[in-house]
């Protein structure tokens, strides 16, 4: 059985409903829930990866890209922000987080 | 026979799941970081066996040289109590199970229903170029081109969260010493010194600051 289309969407579903998991199993650590986030982008692009080889198109790749960059950003500014409310709370977990009643 | 290309999709597709995994369940967070990393790593490899060679380097360059490090320096920096992290897992496993497995199961149904249409074919926004341009080429004569703004808008959003980051970490520590020349240069002998004509035997009053 060749490698098809189906076998690269099947590990991003893997990997995207283990993000989503990630994100509800982890009340106590922020940082696990920020790389789940990263999880779940790494799927979305191997989805746009994947369409856009099967397809011939490469605009999957150029999107991807994009994809890559708003995820360093998003990155850079959780990691921030997670410094400085460490830094005036002393904790990370979830459930302190608790501040602005939302 | 299961030849080489496959053998290595399978190989590089359940290390990326199972490291996946590992990151939401690893005990430690920097294992987790490091869990991450090998994902990204295997991930890249799967975007090699597609033939997206480009993003693949993108991916190990950005991800595990500039992210993860980051993840990794911030994981070090907080002082956090790693066994109380862990509690409550058990108490979020059913809910995050269910909800896992109800995406799960949606995503199974949407793929075996779904096909491409009939004109996919006919309505490619940028068709790949024959197979002696390479991909990297190929990509930057595709984002230089149409996508320009949206590639400068990147650049800018990187910019930002870069310029953003800076701002919320900066501190200014109160009492730190730190060289003023301003003030170096202002500072006159009359401020610093006083002479002192001192009788014999009398010895001197310490003299009071001025200001």
């Amino acid at each position: 059985m060749t490698i098809g289309l189906g076998h690269y969407l099947t590990v991003a579903a893997i990997l995207f409903v283990f993000g989503i998991f990630g994100i509800f199993l982890n009340r106590k650590n922020v940082i696990i829930i920020l790389m789940s986030v990263e999880l779940i982008l790494l799927a979305v692009n191997i989805n746009l990866v994947a369409f856009s080889t099967f397809l011939h198109d490469m605009v999957g790749q150029v999107f991807a890209m994009f994809v890559l960059t708003v995820a360093a950003a998003e990155a850079a500014i959780g990691l921030a922000i997670l410094v400085i409310y460490f830094r005036t709370r002393g904790s990370i977990a979830v459930e302190d987080i608790n501040q602005m009643k939302g | 026979m299961i030849n080489l290309a496959d053998m290595a999709f399978y190989l590089f597709a359940f290390i990326t799941v199972a490291a996946g995994f590992l990151v939401i369940s690893a005990r430690n967070p920097v294992h987790s970081v490091l869990w991450l990393i090998l994902a990204f790593f295997s991930a890249a490899g799967l975007f090699v066996l597609l033939g997206a060679e480009f993003l693949a380097m993108l991916l190990v360059i950005v991800y595990v040289g500039a992210v993860a490090v980051l993840f990794l320096f911030v994981v070090m920096m907080l002082d956090i109590n790693f066994v109380e992290l862990r509690q409550g897992f058990l108490q979020y496993l059913p809910i995050g199970g269910l909800i896992g497995f109800i995406l799960l199961a949606e995503l199974v149904a949407l793929g075996s229903a779904w096909a491409f249409g009939d004109a996919v074919g006919q309505n490619l926004a940028a068709p790949a170029p024959a197979a002696d341009v390479q991909n990297t080429a190929a990509l930057g004569q595709l984002l230089y081109t149409d996508y320009i703004f949206i590639f400068q808008t990147a650049g800018l959003i990187l910019l930002v969260a870069m310029i953003g980051a800076i701002v919320l970490t900066h501190r200014t520590r109160p009492g730190v010493k730190r060289q003023d020349v301003a003030a170096q240069n202002a500072r006159r002998p009359e401020d610093a010194y006083k002479l002192v004509d001192v009788k014999v035997g009398k010895g001197v009053a310490l003299p009071t600051k001025k200001g």
